[in-house]
């Protein structure tokens, strides 16, 4: 197994504050499930915007598909991430204004990689995200609606298939259950494993609860990782 | 391309601030072509008043006042001209024809113009254009007949074989009136958008008619009264005229004929280019034209300032759409030039929709305006100066957009992908 993203000696801080984040070693496999545990304030947001390429690390090394982040200009990092990772948020992460299907091809309009990765599997770009959307349980009577006409649980299978979309390597979620009863949470991650799986992504689930954990092949706990030791906050 | 579709489903998005701002853009747009129109064709009506004649001579004041009371009929002159200088100047060689004019009287308003034939034959206005009449015949079979100018006509309903009395004076409500000559209508003359249109038009002879028994500016009384039909037998011919309009056989001799006419010896005369004289009396009023002129930029000004309010304040509110697009792969030049993007849709629409307002409003105030006021307004398609405005307009907007694309782009870099509502 290769491992899609691997952090070596990992160290950052935000300007005039104490280190936040000091990450000796961690990586992620090709096709690998992981859970990543961690509570409010523990650097979560931070750890997602390093592997974004939004911040770049003070120390240590980031790799992502075999690419230093670090070594890239931001408008390369840009790109890079566009065509690399596929994200999903918490909840109202679509734009109302588009309808479902303008909103799952939003990755393609900026990544050219991604675009032709879709048509290539799929023919068109139109056909990638109804295959997507359809294995997602989304009918296709739905997928000219505006996004801000379906439920949250739609709204978050949409936001699954716009991550989907062109295959990238990695899928980072970033909670994205915790606007969903307790019910669909765990339908909504087997469909998100599946289609992981078919496009051969990795998948980085982040979230704080704790009840999900089982269902990955790996559950990492921030806090653990992170050998930075700070006061648990209320 | 991708953008701009993105741009315009933002905006069908918030549409209701995204109508008010188009909404302002077009009123001061129509606001601002309005202005440039009227302002335009007023100068062009105004440098139209009179076309053809080569001088104007009339006593010796400034030129400014001569052109005012002997083309527009506003003021009065200073002196008159003697007959004899008449003669002298209208036998001239170079003088093609002369035109008398006799300026004193009015009728409820309108001024009373004493001329002759040659008047209506040599009076030309706008591109050289003659003067017609619309009814009736010119003045010259019988002494106390009138030919009325358009406006006259219809503000006060006279028709040919009317009777109309004229007063001495220029004031409004007259004291005097010559109601023992009364003039009969015999003419009507076509609109011409000019002075003409509000002048009476009486033979000198028939001018002369109505002041021969006055004396020492008083009518006479009783026994010295003279009658219209005892007026008929008498020589009428005036003794002085107010001014007079000189076509010459080639312009070239203009500067030559003008300065005999100020260096004529027999009484002291001016003669004016009447081109010149109408632009140095434009940019007298120039001022106020400048000024209505900045205040319409001003009007544009402050609809660009209404869009980039609306803009801004919802640039807060739209951190998780930007947030969204960069975590699908935009960069933050693409934010930029998204809000670049929107801001020219406005404007282009607020632009679109300002000239189809400008059109809608010329087509009604049209009629009125040129009733009212002698102003024509063309309905003609926009002129390549109008579209440079419009084209200013939009590259002020242009301008102005980089503030909030500015602000978008240093916000999205800030917030990168992180959410926040």
């Amino acid at each position: 197994m290769s491992a899609v993203l691997s952090l070596t000696d990992l160290q950052f801080a935000w300007p005039q504050q104490p280190l936040l984040l000091d990450i000796p070693q961690f990586e992620l496999q090709r096709g690998e499930r992981l859970f990543l545990k961690g509570p409010s304030g523990s650097g979560k947001t931070t750890l997602l915007g390093l592997l974004g390429g939004i911040q770049l690390p003070q120390q240590g090394q980031l790799t992502l598909h075999g690419t230093a982040l670090s070594q890239l200009k931001p408008a390369a990092r840009d790109h890079f991430r566009a065509d690399h990772i596929g994200y999903i948020f918490q909840q109202f992460n679509l734009l109302p204004f588009l309808d479902v299907l303008g909103n799952v091809l939003l990755p393609c309009r900026f990544s050219q990689r991604r675009a032709a990765r879709a048509v290539e599997r799929h023919g068109s770009l139109e056909n990638a995200a109804a295959h997507l959307l359809n294995h997602l349980g989304l009918p296709s009577e739905l997928h000219a609606r505006r996004a801000d006409a379906l439920s949250i649980g739609q709204q978050q299978r949409v936001a699954a298939a716009r991550a989907l979309i062109g295959s990238p390597e990695l899928i980072i979620a970033d909670e994205p259950t915790s606007a969903l009863d307790y019910d669909s949470r765990e339908g909504f991650i087997r469909l998100l494993f599946n289609e992981c799986e078919e496009a051969g992504a990795s998948l980085m689930f982040v979230s704080h609860d704790q009840s999900l954990a089982p269902l990955f092949d790996r559950v990492v706990d921030l806090q653990q990782l992170n050998r930075v030791s700070r006061p648990q906050e209320v | 391309m991708y953008l701009l579709r993105l741009a315009f489903a933002s905006l069908a998005n918030r549409r209701f601030t995204a109508q008010l701002t188009v909404f302002a853009i077009a009123l001061s747009a129509t606001l601002l072509l309005a202005v440039e129109r009227v302002r335009v064709e007023a100068r062009m009506s105004f440098a139209n008043t009179i076309s053809g004649t080569d001088l104007i001579v009339g006593a010796r004041s400034g030129s400014v006042n001569l052109l005012l009371y002997s083309v527009f009929r506003i003021g009065n002159a200073t002196n008159n001209i003697r007959w004899s200088s008449y003669e002298h100047f209208a036998n001239h060689p170079q003088v093609k024809w002369a035109i008398p004019l006799s300026l004193g009287d009015s009728h409820r308003g309108y001024r009373v113009l004493g001329t002759s034939a040659a008047y209506f034959e040599h009076y030309q206005y706008g591109r050289k254009q003659p003067l017609e009449l619309a009814t009736g015949r010119a003045f010259g079979e019988d002494l106390f007949e009138v030919v009325l100018g358009a406006e006259v006509a219809s503000k006060l309903g006279y028709t040919l074989g009317d009777e109309i009395t004229l007063a001495h004076g220029v004031a409004t409500v007259s004291l005097q009136k010559h109601d023992d000559k009364p003039f009969t209508v015999v003419g009507v003359l076509k609109p011409t958008a000019t002075p003409v249109d509000r002048t009476v038009h009486i033979s000198l002879a028939g001018m002369e008619a109505l002041h021969i028994d006055w004396q020492n500016g008083m009518p006479a009384y009783g026994n010295a009264k003279i009658s219209a039909e005892q007026a008929r037998q008498m020589d009428l011919q005036p003794k002085a005229i107010t001014a007079m309009l000189l076509g010459l056989n080639s312009r070239i001799a203009s500067f030559r004929v003008q300065r005999e006419v100020n260096d004529y010896s027999g009484e002291p005369l001016l003669a004016i280019l009447p081109g010149v004289a109408l632009q140095e009396l434009w940019s007298l009023m120039g001022t106020a034209e400048k000024a209505l002129f900045v205040v319409s930029l001003f009007v544009v000004l402050t609809g660009l300032i209404g869009m980039l309010t609306a803009i801004l304040t919802s640039l807060n509110e739209r951190r998780r759409e930007m947030a969204i697009l960069r975590s699908v792969g935009a960069r933050p030049w693409h934010v930029g030039v998204l809000l670049v993007l929107e801001s020219l849709l406005l404007t282009v629409l607020g632009l679109v929709l300002g000239l189809a307002l400008l059109y809608l409003g010329l087509l009604i105030a049209r009629e009125p305006l040129l009733s009212l006021y002698g102003i024509y307004l063309p309905l003609n398609a926009p002129t390549p100066y109008e579209l440079s405005l419009l084209g200013g307009i939009l590259l002020a907007a242009l301008v102005i957009s980089v503030v909030p694309a500015w602000r978008a782009y240093r916000q999205s870099l800030s917030d990168g992908l992180s959410i926040r509502v």
